[in-house]
């Protein structure tokens, strides 16, 4: 059974775009039940991190594994992975006008968990319960998907569907930027509500702890250029806010 | 999903097949006066209606081909080869048990007695040159509705039908409108008396049959004051490798406060030619609104106009079109402000995909005499991949400074992004790609009746189908 492989490992990875390397041999394991947080400054290859584990077309993996549960992630397009339990919420969520939020919703639940669960009366209760608790309006499911949302109620958003996708894994690129310390609170509700207690694994991408003081992580990497150089428990998200990374790139080039 | 379900509800150009032939009269291929003035001899028209229709015939003999639009694909039309009338059944029915069964079957598959008895107030069914089915509410024809194939129209209200026949559309205002006035057959005819209301909407189905036919309905709508009515229409063939012409005239008269609606959803199959003139004219505070779809054909020009000929009246051209291989839509529409607070807007959207060519072409004037004009146009449109094509031919003519003008337009492609985000949320390629589709064409289909949106959403799914290498 699949029940003691961690819910994502990720071993040796090597991955770039266009010939230009961005990931160096990262290692991640995320246990069933747990919360990790990755944080690096910008260019680290946090987002890449995201996107390849997604299956984003534009990165090429040169070598390493990621699995989930398991099975082997890289061989499967991003809709098999969606539908096997990966959940990516983007830094940037993408418009689709004319696709109303509703109707979008019903098919993504019913792609990834099944018609029947679309279609229950269930369902209607978790899309209500979830919506009230991410303080979202009922008419919001007329709208556009990210059509004209702002920054915050796009974010809302994902948390929305992560709430109602149940995924075993849960990505969060970068979730907390161009949020103010409510809209913090509310979308940590939400990720917690989605994770804790459950089977399922989420890794939180972010450059500041800020999140992670309303999301307890179990565990904090600090990615620098493509390596994963230093992983400690929640304090070592308060020291970096307090250090800053520069003592960790002298580590690492000292160590390279 | 999405797709497998489409091809379920569809078929693959699901009104591709064709029923055997049985024509009780069948012209030979090709036009001349004598075929003009057989055709009407036939129908045992008046003198006035065989005088006009071989005025247009000659009309339409001497008149050239258009010098704009697709040219090349206009000179391939060979008029020698085409069958300009061909009758299949000898009545037009009141109950579908009574028309012929082969007939009755293609209207079975194509969903049209179900809708009928769903939520529709009247419907005409045409199969090839004539109407085979026609029904109207009773609670309509007491409040004095008159809803009649065309051909009727003229035997039952010859008086009605001479005082506005050719009064919206001149024989000689185009080559193909002076072909339709020589050969015409079938068609609607509609008056809605002073003040009544059809709350359901009517429908029309033209089908094409026969290879190398030529299909040429007429129809006539006069709303009287204060009256309203929603007309809709649907149109298939059967795919064959010879091309088949369809050349309609539709003329439309709102009298004072009256508002009339016509919709379209148009998919011939890609051998048929389309080359219909619609117009209408709005008298005060009086609205038109053409709603027109353009999924099918080799080659559609059409350009829904509204004459705006009273005070504070209002025109709507809303249109979608889908060009794939082979095709072109060459679609738009005509607006002209004759009378003061008048309004327009016309909102177009074109997706093009598999090197298919969609053009807008528009025309929108406002006469000297005509104060506090508004004008609003939008076109859009959507390229799939970069063989396809898109072009705008735009034209304003405001000759009065009061008017208030404002014009949009964009082109833009499917992002890679846009379509990464939808995989991620478990759809395959072709379905986000059918989902951004159909965004696109949203402000389109929440016009259209639920069934036709439907319709028109699943269609789309099926064209995105193996589009994506």
């Amino acid at each position: 059974m699949a029940s003691d492989k961690p819910v994502l490992e990720i071993s040796n990875l090597h991955a770039g775009i266009d010939d230009t390397p961005i990931l160096r041999g990262i290692n991640l394991e995320i246990p069933a039940g747990e919360i990790h947080a990755i944080m690096g400054r910008n260019g680290s290859g946090k987002t890449t991190t995201a996107n390849i584990i997604m299956g984003h077309p534009d990165f090429d993996v040169t070598d390493g594994t990621v699995e989930l549960d398991g099975g082997d992630l890289l061989e499967m397009e991003p809709w098999e992975r969606a539908r096997e339990g990966v959940f990516l919420s983007f830094q940037y969520p993408q418009a689709v006008p004319g696709l109303q939020v509703g109707n979008f919703l019903r098919k993504t639940v019913a792609a990834i968990r099944g018609e029947d669960v679309a279609k229950g009366a269930e369902f209607r209760k978790t899309l209500k319960d979830a919506m009230t608790e991410l303080d979202i309006d009922r008419s919001f499911l007329g709208r556009y998907v990210n059509d004209g949302f702002s920054g915050g109620e796009k974010k809302r958003f994902e948390i929305l569907q992560l709430m109602l996708l149940q995924p075993k894994l849960a990505i969060l690129d970068e979730t907390d930027s161009g949020l103010d310390i409510d809209g913090i609170r509310t979308v940590a509700k939400g990720i917690n509500a989605a994770v804790r207690g459950t089977d399922s694994g989420a890794l939180i991408i972010t450059h500041y702890s800020r999140i992670l003081e309303h999301v307890q992580p179990d565990k904090v990497h600090v990615l620098i250029k493509g390596r994963i150089v230093k992983s400690g428990g929640p304090e070592l998200a308060l020291e970096l806010e307090e250090r800053g990374y520069e003592w960790l790139e002298t580590e690492a080039e000292n160590s390279a | 999903m999405a797709a497998t379900e489409a091809r379920e509800a569809v078929g693959e150009y699901k009104s591709g097949w064709h029923d055997p032939e049985n024509a009780t009269i069948r012209f030979d291929f090709g036009l001349s006066e004598q075929v003009v003035r057989d055709i009407s001899a036939l129908k045992n028209e008046p003198e006035w209606m065989t005088e006009i229709r071989v005025k247009a015939f000659h009309h339409f003999d001497n008149r050239p081909m258009p010098t704009w639009g697709n040219m090349s694909m206009l000179e391939e039309i060979d008029f020698d080869k085409v069958c300009y009338y061909l009758r299949s059944s000898d009545a037009t029915e009141k109950d579908w048990e009574d028309v012929p069964e082969d007939i009755r079957n293609t209207f079975d598959k194509l969903g049209i007695p179900e809708a009928e008895q769903k939520w529709l107030s009247g419907v005409t069914a045409q199969y090839e040159s004539e109407a085979v089915y026609h029904s109207i509410r009773e609670d309509l024809e007491q409040q004095g509705v008159i809803f009649l194939d065309m051909d009727s129209g003229l035997r039952e209200y010859p008086e009605l039908v001479k005082k506005w026949f050719c009064s919206v559309v001149p024989y000689q205002d185009n080559k193909f409108s002076a072909l339709n006035t020589a050969v015409w057959s079938g068609g609607s005819f509609i008056y809605v008396p002073k003040g009544v209301h059809v709350e359901l909407p009517v429908q029309a189905y033209f089908r094409i049959n026969a290879k190398n036919m030529g299909q040429f309905e007429r129809t006539l709508i006069i709303a009287d004051e204060g009256s309203s009515i929603h007309y809709v229409e649907g149109c298939t063939a059967p795919t064959y490798s010879t091309d088949s012409l369809h050349s309609a005239v539709v003329e439309l008269i709102a009298l004072p406060g009256a508002h009339i609606r016509y919709s379209t959803v148009q998919n011939w199959s890609t051998n048929v030619y389309n080359l219909v003139t619609k117009r209408g004219i709005a008298h005060e505070n009086a609205k038109i609104e053409w709603v027109d779809g353009n999924i099918g054909s080799k080659l559609t020009m059409k350009y829904p106009a509204v004459i705006l000929k009273g005070e504070g009246s209002h025109a709507e051209v809303i249109s979608v079109a889908y060009s794939g291989k082979g095709q072109h839509q060459d679609a738009g529409a005509k607006i002209h402000h004759l009378a003061s607070n008048t309004t327009s807007k016309i909102l177009s959207k074109s997706i093009s995909k598999d090197g298919g060519r969609g053009s807008y072409r528009g025309m929108v004037s406002v006469s000297p005499k005509a104060e506090n004009c508004k004008l609003n146009v939008v076109c859009d449109a959507l390229i799939l991949d970069d063989g396809s094509r898109s072009d705008t031919y735009p034209t304003m003519e405001v000759a009065n400074p009061s008017a208030r003008c404002e014009h949009e337009a964009s082109v833009s492609k499917v992002s890679d992004e846009q379509l990464f985000y939808l995989m991620s949320r478990g759809h395959s390629e072709e379905e986000a790609l059918a989902m951004i589709v159909n965004g696109f064409f949203e402000p389109f289909t929440r016009e259209l009746p639920m069934e036709y949106a439907v319709e028109l959403n699943k269609l789309m799914a099926l064209e995105m189908e193996g589009s994506i290498g």
